[in-house]
């Protein structure tokens, strides 16, 4: 690694992402960056090609060609540093159903590495800032779909990582859960300085919280910058406007 | 870390093991159906023919079923994984695959060997049937750890490659009745058409189903060796194919 590198303030770095599946492009070369302690949404209809991009930033898919570092490692080469920077929070639930709430935290402590010592108090800590630890050593499939969420958001950031990778962040829940979890994220990025990626099909909620936005449609960026510049460039006041005018009104196949 | 990697992921598959009382009870009473259908069923007829006890000859043969239902069967959790999420959380930490893979594998082990013990101590309070040697004990345990290693890594790769829920389970019995039936775990195979012969020749459960027998019932003989060291040379195939597996699973 270069001393450039090193002292890079882009925290992820996608230089010309190529993904086909059996000659069907998927991702047609992208390249884009975000800053260190920038929180930057990752936008496109569905089907744009934004899951497979977030698959292959978090190392579950591998590049057909092209090049992303992710905290300056290479995700192909060095897939266990970019792991390690990582907290990924999925779309759909990734938490085991039945273990308890401790369980599952203290699995991705010692999949994560953390010091022995350290899981408990860390544990504890997370547990109570989403009210949950009361309900520790519950099963996860008594727990509704805003505690399971509320669980895999501080199951993501257990390690310290670096950069918070959060895709659909708060789909189907409730309007409480929706305003604590972007303030979490906000508190957290503000606190610990962690980048945040994002995607979200709520673009009211990402207008709020983002301050950098790219549009991803048919496999290519078509927009990259913060959200004023994309709403002055479109002419339109919202980002959701924004957004229409740059993908188009109509609905996808 | 790794070692605490695979120790996680074991206890993990042990924890769902437990919690399941319905899974438990099903996965003892299946073998024991089988133990007490054939036991007495087909026991007078077998002993007619001058051979051992059945009783005998069919413990450790259904010890050996549980064995191989039980780990091909646990295989059904990495597609319970993928459905479901988990699997992913596990991918995407900087943990060894390998390490992922073998304690899922040690986890299914535990829980068929489990089953196994359960079966072999029903059959001897309930049928009579007498362990050989109380010595075998701990050297029994290691052969039911590596035919039960063997089949949930081989039903672990094989679910790895398959994302169908419902094709799971058919394509499993269509491996395992075959490899069960042909493997002399509930009649010999020694007098059997040599076609058929041939086919146990490549049936792995063969070679466990006798070392098994043979050491249950303390009639040791060189042959063991050679049934042993089929059952490693597997363990150790199997172990680098599903290691290439897990590092190039997606989800």
């Amino acid at each position: 690694m270069s001393d450039h590198q090193r002292t890079s303030p882009k925290v992820i770095e996608v230089n010309h992402l190529v993904k086909k599946f059996n000659g069907v492009t998927a991702v047609d070369d992208i390249s884009f960056s975000v800053n260190q302690g920038d929180i930057f949404a990752f936008l496109g209809p569905n089907g744009a090609g934004k899951s497979t991009s977030m698959k292959i930033l978090t190392t579950v898919l591998n590049p057909t060609s092209g090049e992303v570092r992710v905290n300056g490692y290479d995700i192909v080469n060095e897939e266990h540093k970019v792991r390690e920077a990582i907290g990924v929070v999925f779309q759909e639930h990734t938490i085991d159903e039945y273990l308890t709430a401790y369980e599952n935290l203290y699995y991705h402590c010692a999949l994560y590495k953390v010091p022995r010592k350290e899981r408990k108090e860390r544990i504890e800590n997370m547990l109570n800032i989403i009210g949950l630890w009361d309900r520790r050593n519950h099963l996860v499939k008594t727990f509704s779909g805003g505690m399971k969420r509320r669980v895999e958001i501080v199951r993501g950031l257990l390690h310290y990582p670096q950069i918070l990778v959060l895709d659909e962040p708060t789909a189907g829940l409730d309007a409480q859960t929706r305003f604590f979890l972007w303030n979490y994220i906000e508190q957290a990025n503000l606190d610990y300085k962690i980048t945040i990626f994002l995607t979200s099909h709520n673009l009211e909620e990402v207008e709020k919280v983002s301050r950098h936005t790219a549009i991803i449609d048919h496999g290519k960026i078509l927009a990259n910058g913060t959200n004023q510049e994309l709403k002055e460039m479109t002419n339109t006041n919202t980002l959701e406007r924004a957004f229409l005018e740059i993908t188009g009104y109509s609905l996808r196949a | 870390m790794v070692m605490e990697t695979v120790f996680i992921m074991w206890q993990r598959q042990i924890k769902l093991f437990i919690r399941s009382k319905p899974r438990i009870i099903g996965s003892i009473a299946q073998p024991t159906l089988f133990l007490l259908a054939l036991g007495l069923g087909f026991g007078p007829v077998f002993e007619q023919t001058g051979e051992m006890n059945y009783i005998q000859y069919l413990t450790p043969g259904i010890v050996g079923m549980s064995l191989l239902f039980g780990s091909m069967m646990h295989g059904m959790s990495v597609i319970w994984d993928k459905k479901f999420g988990f699997l992913k959380e596990t991918l995407v930490a900087p943990s060894s695959r390998t390490a992922l893979l073998i304690g899922r594998c040690l986890g299914g082990a535990t829980s068929s060997i489990f089953q196994g013990v359960i079966v072999s101590a029903l059959s001897a309070l309930f049928l009579g049937y007498r362990l050989g040697h109380p010595a075998t004990i701990p050297l029994l345990l290691f052969i039911m750890l590596a035919i039960a290693l063997l089949f949930t890594l081989l039903g672990t790769i094989i679910a790895s490659k398959i994302d169908d829920f419902e094709a799971f389970p058919t394509i499993m019995n269509f491996l395992i009745l075959p490899m069960f039936f042909l493997s002399g775990a509930i009649f010999p195979i020694a007098n059997l058409p040599s076609p058929v012969q041939l086919i146990t020749r490549f049936n792995p459960m063969s070679y466990g189903v006798n070392l098994l027998r043979e050491t249950m019932n303390f009639n040791l003989n060189p042959d063991l060796l050679t049934d042993a060291a089929v059952l490693l040379f597997l363990i150790v195939v199997l172990l680098i194919v599903g290691s290439k597996v897990f590092q190039n699973i997606e989800t």
